[in-house]
């Protein structure tokens, strides 16, 4: 039986209680003398746009590798439900895995696929099913992002938020329960920023995934930061929502979040 | 520490040098473990495989053939120039020309040749992915990237290369027999009658015992460098250019432990 399946009960109905969460138990890292993570807490829930902010170099990226296991910590624990990830053995660790999705800051699409083979390429991979199937799903997943009829197209004509778009896209058409997105907004203007995170915190309540998001973007973060952890030097500092955050008296984090002249003024003015 | 390593004749350079050498074959040694996992999903290496075998194969006949046939015409026109004496028969050069390239230039010359095409190929493929985050996004998907990416390409190096060694064997030896005709040199009796009287089958098993070896190490040797890379544009081609410059140091020297062993 799949470990997974304990979200759900015997009618195969899904129960919040036992939702997918992931929980951080002291973890740290270092590359060589330079502790990149200090033992961190944090518990990511379902349903909820989990943001992870912090400068660059704070150690954001490090802790999403940390957690999607392209990077063995040094200390600590990482529990995807129940069970540890450096427990697991090798067919709980390929079984999880079909359950993340994951958006890279780069999109990280294949250059040689078309978009419908870049989308095409984890549903054939694990679940060979009739073509007809695979294709209504890849049209599915391409639709609720917005791009449809770009089946055809090479990632190398489309736009960095098309790119964006098709990452999600590929990103959640195997169902996951657990999804991934370093930066999505990079590079990007706000307009299409702001498409991205509504497109994200759309998928996350519509299909109750645990998303963790790592970002330095301020509008991100005010916009669908329902659960925000701070990083600070490899520190979590600080932890709240988007509407604590503003009220925050963590030094560093307040010169993160007020790091324009014109919002520095604004707080001034309005305390 | 130094005065320890000197006491086993090992000076900080040399230690330094062999940890570094050790680092390197151990992990290449781990990676090719890896790549004997199990397949998620055989259909798609098979499909991945024979894509690769079309790259490879397909794609590199045309300077394999071009390379092959000039340089048995040169053997050919270097051998009449330096067997004047009339007491030698001319029908040695076909015999000369045919053995050479069965020996020699078929297998060692394509596969230098090959090294800079295919390895360079492969490193600079694997690099992108690695520095792009495609090899990361295969890898959290629950793909093995290695045996996907890399197995694919070391089947077809081991199965296409020595193919492309058997074309480059035939098109060097008709480039030598045309040239003697066109130039004059001998006729193609002559260099037929020579290349028959000395032919031995165990020199074909000898060029494809080469070829298959001088595979392995093309495409196991750049697809190390190229799945390690760790950085941007300017790594990924410094890993292009070290994998070309290991597999042709391996070559040669592959190609004398070789012809110690077998002849």
């Amino acid at each position: 039986m799949c470990w997974l399946s304990c979200c759900y009960d015997a009618s195969n109905r899904f129960e919040p209680h036992k939702q997918a969460m992931i929980r951080l138990q002291g973890i740290s890292k270092r590359f060589g003398d330079k502790a990149v993570l200090e033992d961190i807490h944090a518990t990511f829930l379902p349903g909820k746009v989990n943001m992870v902010i912090g400068a660059s170099g704070s150690g954001k990226s490090v802790l999403m590798k940390t957690m999607v296991g392209l990077v063995k910590p040094d200390a600590g624990h990482l529990y995807y439900q129940n069970l540890e990830l450096g427990e697991m053995d090798m067919e709980q660790r390929n079984e999880l895995r079909q359950k993340i999705g994951m958006l890279f800051q780069s999109a990280a699409l294949f250059d040689s696929l078309t978009v419908q083979d870049n989308l095409l390429f984890p549903l054939r991979m694990f679940h060979p099913t009739p073509s007809a199937e695979m294709l209504t799903r890849v049209a599915y997943c391409l639709e609720r992002v917005g791009l449809a009829g770009t089946e055809k197209l090479f990632p190398s004509e489309l736009s960095g938020g098309m790119k964006k778009r098709v990452g999600i896209a590929r990103a959640i058409v195997l169902k996951p329960k657990f999804l991934f997105c370093d930066e999505p907004n990079s590079g990007l203007d706000p307009k299409t920023s702001i498409r991205i995170d509504h497109l994200i915190q759309d998928i996350t309540s519509e299909f109750q995934i645990t998303t963790i998001v790592n970002t330095h973007d301020m509008n991100s973060v005010l916009e669908c930061g329902e659960h925000i952890i701070f990083l600070n030097k490899g520190r979590k500092t600080w932890e709240g929502d988007r509407d604590l955050i503003l009220q925050s008296d963590n030094e560093p984090l307040n010169e993160l979040v007020y790091a324009s002249r014109f919002l520095q003024q604004f707080r001034e003015k309005a305390s | 520490m130094d005065t320890i390593l000197f006491h086993f004749g090992l000076t900080p350079t040399t230690s330094l040098l062999r940890m570094t050498f050790f680092y390197h074959f151990g992990r290449y040694l781990m990676m090719m473990r890896q790549m004997l996992r199990r397949p998620e999903n055989g259909r798609m290496y098979w499909e991945e495989t024979v894509r690769q075998m079309s790259s490879i194969g397909l794609g590199s006949v045309g300077i394999v053939a071009f390379v092959a046939v000039f340089m048995g015409g040169v053997s050919a026109v270097q051998t009449v120039y330096q067997l004047v004496a009339p007491y030698i028969s001319l029908t040695v050069v076909g015999s000369i020309v045919t053995n050479s390239s069965i020996l020699e230039l078929g297998p060692t010359i394509t596969s230098l040749v090959l090294a800079g095409k295919i390895g360079s190929n492969i490193a600079s493929e694997l690099g992108y992915m690695r520095s792009s985050e495609q090899i990361d996004a295969l890898e959290i998907m629950g793909v093995n990237p290695v045996a996907y990416l890399v197995g694919p390409k070391m089947v077809a190096c081991l199965t296409m290369i020595p193919l492309l060694v058997i074309t480059s064997i035939s098109m060097s030896i008709l480039g030598g027999m045309v040239i003697c005709q066109l130039t004059g040199l001998i006729t193609y009796d002559q260099f037929i009658e020579g290349a028959r009287s000395s032919f031995l089958a165990y020199d074909v098993f000898f060029a494809m015992c080469k070829a298959v070896t001088f595979a392995f190490f093309i495409s196991s040797v750049s697809a190390y460098h190229g799945y390690h890379v760790q950085g941007g544009a300017l790594e990924v081609g410094r890993a292009s250019t070290k994998a070309v410059v290991y597999c042709c140091v391996l070559i040669l020297l592959g190609d004398y432990v070789l012809a110690q062993l077998l002849l």
